[in-house]
């Protein structure tokens, strides 16, 4: 039978960002995944070397809707580490406090997304109520439900006041009975057990050689997980463990991320019961000295590595962004292989793809057709030599 | 309005249109914020459907289309084709800062500003992102926006008249002393 091209997006009822796939079948098997992420390419790392600390991090935030707080402190974390800044403990334990109630709504997104993609719609609703509370307290924290704008160059914009923590912790109570609801649900319920096992399977040995990362590798067995083997803000003083699987599929992702939704709680309980006196931040340098270094933290979706170099100057020199999504692609074009046409919204999701931090820019020239080398994410998107090629549409 | 013949028809569709508005939405180059805000639109808490307002994949079914993001080169032209898909009348929400002005990434390389200098734009939503409250409230004013536009007869009366040409040898008011 002869293969057939099935191109799917950029806009398409089954997605929710612009992605371009084009899937080529045989039959009802899949033979092969090509992807084009490069509809959301805005140019962020160049803008980001134009403007100063102060002005880079709303900018950065801003790079993902979902996990704007991992950018913003991973981003942080690295200057105050190139400034050689140690932040206040309290600044510490509010960042971890937000870094962990935005791991639980974006679970407890993916969580509905996922039970939507297999068409259990009443799970998907039930998640999306869960989440509200989170979305409460963020609010009250940070006064925004996205875009929370905690972090600073030297520490955190915002104090906690022991009025907010009252109400975060009377919130958790309810959420943890619910979460211990998902994860015996996971387990036994008949919808989710027959569509997520044994769908997009992948070994620990492959996990490991497409650079997998985040639950999709902790769910293959990958005991890694960069809070606890490289710490960073008050994760070595907090009492929790890193969740694995050994199932590998769409079925031990949705185990981990359930599981790990139950360690955020304990986390956050245990951070607003525990959180020390003192100031939020201190003051920082308007400079920061020359240096380089590759900022890692474990975003919900995996692995953030922001690699910056400085040079002595208010601003960034270079600053690449390789978020978990662009590592996990690879990893999803070897478990669709040999699947079915009808699991690609599955296993897709199952990864909890976030286009906008991942989109790259490979410029082609008109003439000849070839790609220009290192042009991810912008670097000879400012060329004028290449602007004269005619690349722009 | 693009009905055909009068009367009764013409008032049944305009009605059933204003009760219940059929909405697209086009990511063209988001932070994915606002997307994730209008789909809590459709959850418990706020719950657009008991309005009639549905999301629809496809913009040959919708009335209003909600534009996220600052539009990327790539994606203005698509933006563009998919307007050009929804019957008349239709009606475009520029959802949140970059919708609107550009916001945070204003002057990128690969940015066009705003929505507005690929299609028309009738309703702005500031914030970054809107919160769903807001998002709704942008829905029911296209709404009356539809329902004004229904008593006119067209868009016609509210859109921006050009200036009147200089006439020659006549002074400004601005150079008049």
């Amino acid at each position: 039978m002869p293969e057939v091209v099935v191109p799917i997006g950029p806009h398409h009822p089954a997605l929710k960002e612009p992605v371009n796939f084009r899937v080529i079948a045989d039959g009802e098997k899949i033979v092969r995944l090509e992807l084009d992420l490069s509809y959301n390419h805005r140019g962020i790392e160049k803008a980001a070397e134009q403007r100063n600390f102060i002005r880079v991090l709303p900018l950065l935030e801003r790079v993902c809707g979902i996990c704007s707080h991992s950018h913003a402190t991973a981003f942080a974390k690295g200057v105050e580490e190139i400034m050689g800044l140690e932040i206040p403990p309290r600044a510490r334990y509010i960042r971890t406090i937000i870094a962990e109630l935005e791991r639980m709504h974006s679970h407890l997104l993916w969580l509905g997304v996922a039970a939507h993609e297999i068409g259990f719609n009443t799970l998907f609703m039930w998640s999306w109520r869960d989440r509200e509370a989170v979305q409460d307290t963020l609010e009250e924290m940070s006064g925004n439900r996205v875009h929370y704008g905690m972090n600073e160059i030297g520490g955190v914009r915002r104090d906690l006041t022991p009025a907010q923590i009252k109400t975060a912790l009377a919130r958790l109570p309810d959420l943890e009975d619910r979460i211990q609801k998902y994860v015996g649900m996971v387990n036994s319920e008949e919808t989710m057990l027959i569509r997520f096992r044994g769908v997009g399977k992948m070994s620990r040995e492959e996990a490991l050689k497409y650079g997998a990362v985040g639950p999709t590798a902790r769910a293959s067995g990958v005991d890694y997980d960069v809070r606890r083997d490289d710490p960073y803000l008050a994760y070595d003083e907090i009492p929790w463990k890193v969740i694995t699987d050994n199932h590998g599929d769409v079925y031990g992702r949705t185990r981990v991320r359930v599981g790990e939704l139950w360690e955020s709680t304990q986390i956050v309980r245990f951070c607003l019961e525990n959180i020390p006196a003192g100031p939020v931040r201190v003051e920082a340098p308007k400079n920061a000295p020359e240096g380089e270094i590759l900022s890692r933290y474990e975003a919900p979706r995996g692995e953030l590595a922001h690699y910056i170099r400085t040079n002595g100057t208010d601003k960034v020199e270079r600053i690449d962004i390789r978020s978990p999504t662009l590592a996990n692609w690879t990893s999803v074009a070897m478990c669709l292989t040999g699947q079915n046409l009808a699991d690609i919204p599955v296993i897709v999701a199952a990864i909890d793809p976030c286009l906008s931090c991942t989109c790259r820019m490979v410029v082609v020239h008109r003439r000849g057709g070839r790609a220009v080398p290192g042009t991810a994410a912008g670097e000879s998107g400012h060329d004028p030599k290449s602007r004269q090629d005619g690349w722009r549409p | 309005m693009a009905v055909p013949g009068n009367g009764i028809s013409r008032r049944l569709v305009s009605w059933a249109r204003i009760k219940s508005p059929w909405i697209t939405v086009y990511n063209s180059g988001g932070c994915n914020a606002c997307d994730i805000e209008i789909i809590a639109c459709l959850m418990p808490r706020f719950d657009v459907e008991r309005f009639g307002i549905l999301v629809r994949g496809s913009p040959r079914h919708a009335d209003i289309l909600i534009v996220t993001g600052t539009p990327t080169l790539k994606q203005a032209s698509r933006l563009r084709r998919v307007w050009e898909q929804i019957p008349e009348p239709k009606y475009v929400i520029a959802l949140g800062a970059c919708g609107s002005s550009g916001g945070v990434f204003r002057g990128l390389y690969q940015v066009v500003d705003r929505v507005e200098s690929v299609i028309p734009v009738d309703v702005y939503v500031a914030g970054c992102p809107p919160r769903p409250d807001e998002i709704i409230n942008a829905v029911v004013r296209c709404i009356d926006l539809l329902r004004e536009d229904t008593a006119h007869g067209g868009k016609e009366w509210r859109q921006k008249k050009p200036l009147p040409a200089p006439v020659p040898g006549e002074k400004s008011p601005a150079e008049v002393p």
